[in-house]
């Protein structure tokens, strides 16, 4: 009984397998509908699980998958040719198998349902009929895709050879994956009947086993026929039929029965082996072997063999077969392990258990720490031969990790297979045309990387054709193709594994994007508006977002692309998306090759050493305020710097982890009285700080620390659930010494310093060109952007601050607008009102752009537009022509810029006629 | 295999604590602590124990005792909580003694503060008290790291 679920289970597994299988090879070969190979294939398949389900009594399967083999023979044979319709309704018929395997799967037996429409479809293509049979759960039928059919249907297809004319040439490595599939497959088998025959021998009545043997003979049978080995199917087929009688229980084996059975077993062996090296059936035929099966199975005793056991029945069957097989075939192709035959295809392969390879994944990780504490000391000890031995095992413990990582890693068609099937079904369901590409299947990635982006990748899938890729009328207006194009494209780069999905559809509509997000309450619409493109990109991988007009059963819910981005992320991933309107959407996700071992930067900060992991290091820079001027600046109080023109914010390390005030870490902080944030100044401005550059998600910023230290690969390990809720640390790993050290996370820093937000709300400027040497006519320039005229900036040494300032805080003083700053009044100046041309500004906005200036050691606040970023450029005095309030122009990213003349501005508006200093009641800060 | 009454005794400030032996996996000198910036005052640090992190516990700060004396170093008692590993520092770790239920009573009432919450019972040893620690409730209170504003600093 026992013995009986083992079988049903291997039965339900090799069903699961053929289905998934088949799947692919339909869509495959509804692109090419001539391909001899995979209609053989799908053949093959139903075929197997016709036959297995038969011997299970499972009815509706056997019929099912006989119909779709009768209506894909006549394929096979030219008679007919596949159209879209017979690909719908075998995917139906597939769907139906599978249903029903379920329900195997769950009740060891058959569940009731009724085919018979289906099957009729299947009848009624394979006589020449147009017929459809609506696909269970889809809500379009097969009149949804008339799509792929018309074209392809009417090319002419040359009636097609048999499947056994394209058997391939004689030449070993060119087997073809299926053939050797098969003959991995029989090696299997026929150890299986070895093992069993034996045991048979023991217990001739053990019915389980009795229906096994009969089952591994039938698939033999069946595969053999498949691929046109009809030799090998006869002797399976007589074998077969002996097989029933047995397990019927008309007969009772025997020991000649037994020796004939094995003595065709090795014969099959032999012949398989001829088809490994020529990739054809070998000449000699099984007459002989047949002829006893045939007189045995009929109840008549066969002297012959009966008499030597085994030995003389192995030879006498298989020496019609080969001049070279030795008798006692079977053994001597065991024993014989040191002829010096090539390795058959079941030797070569092994199925490892999962765990089994973490477990070893784990035990390499700790080579490699074992390893990274030994190596100090062949560095400090003088003994050669120690030194050597240990670079020995340097050497050998990186290739081992090597090595066992490649265990691990599996090509990402394990997940991109399951896509033609799904981009099928789903733009035959959304009544669209895709064509889908693949590149790069081959590429290897980590599994348990590969679970973590199954889910992601099928849904950015979904989204691409269900919003991505336009309806053909649609795309056929805008001079496109019908067909969308979607391709998937996988490679390596850098120690990463870059993904890419791309489509040719209609791109995103930002202008959609910001509406919605509007809608839905996620930005105020002047926040809105002042999104660059890239930022509104980022705004779908907001939760509950979707631009989707209606929600679809494919997509459409805004419960989506946030689960994919932290999905990516969780499995130390990024993701970016951009888009062109009109002409598609990309989406490239990033992810590293294994999560086990990362190399990794270790910086200091106040005595301690935290590990940064390198995939989000960009560079390391020190500013030197000594050598170049170079120095931390100041934007809306957050400090940053300049590099290579652009800005860069800068968190501090001490102050986040809040180590600025304790002193060393070697002496923890620990009831160190409460912090005051901001209480820690920093650096003084003429010293040097180092700064490490970190890129997390689309976020860049330095991170400020007292000291870089070396890269090591370290081994993640758990921090461990207490110290889960700080956001600063991603976890934890062990030294070369033994210590524990913390590994930083940079996005957790991001979002706890406020850079990710503040990064957020600035609106970053369009790439500058790269900085220019150092000119003397150049100028560090602070841009914005005011009313009408739009590019203008103001000469960055005469900017103390950049200051917001609510509306409603400004006052009036002496028919002048003040705001209360810095413990006093601040008079404000509208720059544009003193701005030849400049129309005068109407405030639109909640908050106020102000650049604070100092003149004459008293604030002045320039009202301006909307300040953008810091450039340097060269600046150029203007002409005679010059423009009221302007001292000259510059060209920052080819724009032509006007530069504010401050004196000229001052004195025009002359703010140092404001009443000076009110008594004011210092304002708290 | 201990035997289910059988317990794990330490100091922590001069009071006998106990702990039932089945929750203990082992019990170690100490180890180089690595401080967790941002964690909780209670948690001391981060230990290496034969290749795995284990989150170290300072008891002193745990029951709100007094700090330890510098110079002085504690113990490690190793637990294993739903394949956590977590240490509690302690002053120093006595014998492991077999509790009978006759000695048992329940907290009293007057028992205050922290102490109450993490103290299952006290069981009258003969010449002193031994107050029997809940090790769930002795780690749940920190899974959270608490805002720092929300950290009650320790009464010193």
């Amino acid at each position: 009984m026992e013995q009986m679920e083992e079988i049903l289970k291997d039965f339900l597994v090799e069903a699961g397998e053929n289905l998934d299988r088949l799947d692919q090879d339909l869509v495959r070969l509804e692109q090419s509908p001539g391909d001899q190979k995979i209609i053989g294939n799908v053949f093959r398949a139903l075929h197997t699980i016709k036959g297995s389900s038969g011997f299970f009594a499972f009815k509706r399967l056997e019929k099912v998958a006989h119909a779709g083999e009768s209506l894909l023979g006549k394929i096979r044979d030219g008679r007919l040719t596949l159209n879209a319709d017979m690909v719908t309704t075998l995917l139906a018929a597939l769907d139906r198998l599978r249903e029903i395997v379920r329900g195997v799967e769950d009740t060891k037996a058959e569940p009731g349902g009724d085919d018979a429409e289906l099957i009729a479809v299947l009848h009624a293509l394979g006589e020449g009929k147009v017929a459809s049979v609506a696909r269970r759960g889809a809500p379009a039928p097969a009149s949804a895709p008339p799509v792929p059919a018309a074209p392809r249907a009417a090319a002419p297809t040359p009636p097609a050879p048999p499947a056994r004319a394209t058997t391939p040439a004689p030449a070993s490595a060119n087997i073809d994956s299926f053939l050797r599939d098969f003959l991995a497959e029989s090696h299997e088998n026929l150890d299986a009947l070895d093992r069993a025959f034996v045991a048979l021998e023991q217990a001739p009545h053990d019915r389980a086993l009795l229906s096994n043997v009969f089952r591994t003979l039938h698939t033999l049978k069946g595969s053999s026929g498949f691929f046109g080995f009809w030799r090998l199917e006869k002797v399976a087929h007589a074998a077969e039929s002996l097989l029933g009688k047995l397990r019927s229980g008309e007969l009772l084996l025997n020991e000649a029965m037994t020796a004939t059975l094995l003595g065709t077993v090795d014969g099959v062996r032999e012949s398989l082996k001829h088809i490994e090296q020529t990739g054809q059936e070998s000449g000699k035929d099984f007459s002989a072997p047949i002829e006893i099966l045939k007189q045995l199975a009929e109840g008549k005793a066969v002297a012959a063999p009966a008499a030597e056991k085994r030995v003389a029945p192995v030879s006498a069957p298989a020496s019609p077969l080969s001049p070279a097989l030795s008798p006692g075939g079977g053994e001597g192709e065991k024993s014989a392990g040191a002829a010096p035959a090539a390795p058959s295809a079941a030797d070569s392969t092994v199925r490892v258990d999962v765990g089994l390879l973490d477990k070893l994944m784990n035990l390499v990780g700790e080579l490699v720490l074992a390893r990274n504490r030994l190596l100090p000391f062949a560095v400090n000890h003088a003994d050669a031969a120690f030194t050597s031995a240990t670079q020995r095992l340097d050497g050998i413990t990186t290739e081992l990790q090597e090595r066992v990582m490649k265990t691990r890693m599996q090509p990402i068609n394990h997940v991109w297979s399951k896509f033609p099937r799904l981009v099928r079904d789903l733009s035959a369901q959304c009544g669209k045309q895709v064509n889908l590409v693949m590149e790069g299947t081959e590429t290897e990635l980590d599994r348990t990387l590969l679970d973590a982006i199954k889910d992601p990748l099928t849904h950015m899938v979904r989204n691409c054709v269900d919003h991505g890729i336009e309806p053909p009328d649609t795309r056929v207006a805008a001079g496109k193709p019908a067909a969308g194009r979607l391709l998937l494209r996988a490679y390596h780069e850098s120690g990463l594994v870059v993904i890419e999905i791309s489509d040719d559809g209609a791109g995103i509509n930002l202008a959609r994007v910001r509406q919605k997000a509007v809608e839905k309450g996620f930005l105020k619409s002047e926040q809105a508006a002042r999104l660059t493109d890239r930022q509104a990109t980022d705004l779908i991988f907001l939760p509950g977002f979707s631009t989707a007009e209606t929600t679809t059963s494919v997509s459409g819910r805004g419960v989506g692309m946030d689960v994919v981005k932290t999905n990516i992320e969780n499995s130390g991933g990024s993701i970016e998306l951009s888009t062109v309107a009109g002409q598609g959407t990309t989406l490239r996700l990033k992810i590293p090759l294994t999560l086990a071992i990362v190399p990794a930067l270790f910086v200091g900060c106040a005595g301690g050493r935290f590990a940064i992991a390198q995939t989000s290091l960009l560079e390391l820079v020190r500013l030197d305020p000594a050598q170049d001027g170079s120095s931390i600046e100041d934007v809306y109080g957050a400090p940053v710097c300049r590099l290579r023109g652009k800005l860069l914010p800068l968190v501090f390390l001490k102050r986040e982890l809040q180590l600025d005030r304790a002193g060393d870490l070697q002496s923890p902080p620990h009831d160190a009285t409460e912090a005051k944030v901001g209480d820690c100044e920093s650096p003084a401005p003429a010293e040097p700080v180092t700064i490490v550059v970190l890129q997390s998600e689309s976020h860049r910023f330095g991170l400020v620390v007292d000291e870089v230290h070396d890269t090591e690969e370290i081994v993640v390990k758990p921090v461990g659930a207490l110290l889960k809720g700080i956001p600063a640390f991603a976890g934890a790993t062990i030294l070369g010494d033994g210590s524990v050290a913390l590994i930083l996370d940079v996005a957790g820093l991001a979002e706890m310093s406020g850079v990710a937000t503040k990064l957020r709300e600035r609106p970053p400027v369009e790439d500058a060109p790269a900085l220019r040497v150092a000119h003397p006519d150049e100028k560090s320039l602070l841009l914005f952007h005011m009313g009408g005229a739009e590019h203008m900036a103001i000469p960055l040494d005469l900017v103390t601050r950049l200051e917001k300032f609510p509306r409603t805080s400004i006052e009036r003083s002496g028919g002048r607008e003040v705001v209360q700053y810095d413990g006093g009044v601040m008079p404000l100046v509208r720059v544009a009102d003193f701005v030849e041309g400049c129309p005068a500004t109407v405030d639109s906005a909640d908050t106020l752009d102000v650049v604070v200036h100092h003149a004459k050691q008293q604030p002045v606040g320039f009202v301006v537009g909307q300040i953008r970023d810091i450039v340097t450029a060269p600046l150029r005095v203007a002409d005679v022509t010059r423009q009221r309030g302007l001292l000259g122009s510059a060209v920052v990213n080819n724009q032509i810029t006007g530069v504010l003349d401050v004196p000229a501005i001052l004195k025009a508006a002359r703010p140092e006629d404001t009443p000076k200093l009110m008594p004011i009641t210092p304002i708290k800060n | 295999m201990p035997a289910p009454n059988n317990c794990i005794t330490f100091l922590v400030d001069g009071q006998l604590f106990g702990m039932p032996a089945t929750e203990v996996m082992e019990l170690t000198r100490f180890h180089e602590l690595t401080p967790v910036p941002l964690a909780p005052p209670t948690i001391a640090g981060l230990m290496n124990l034969r290749g795995q992190v284990v989150t170290a516990v300072d008891m002193r700060r745990r029951l709100e005792l007094r700090p330890r004396p510098e110079g002085q170093q504690p113990m490690n008692v190793v637990l294993r909580r739903e394949d956590v590993l977590v240490s509690l520092l302690v002053d120093q770790v006595g014998e492991v003694i077999e509790l009978d239920d006759s000695t048992y009573e329940p907290v009293p009432d007057t028992l205050r503060g922290v102490a109450r919450e993490l103290v299952r019972g006290v069981h009258k040893l003969p010449g002193r008290l031994l107050l029997l620690l809940d090790p769930a409730k002795v780690i749940a209170g920190l899974t959270v790291a608490p805002r720092r504003s929300a950290l009650a600093t320790p009464a010193v």
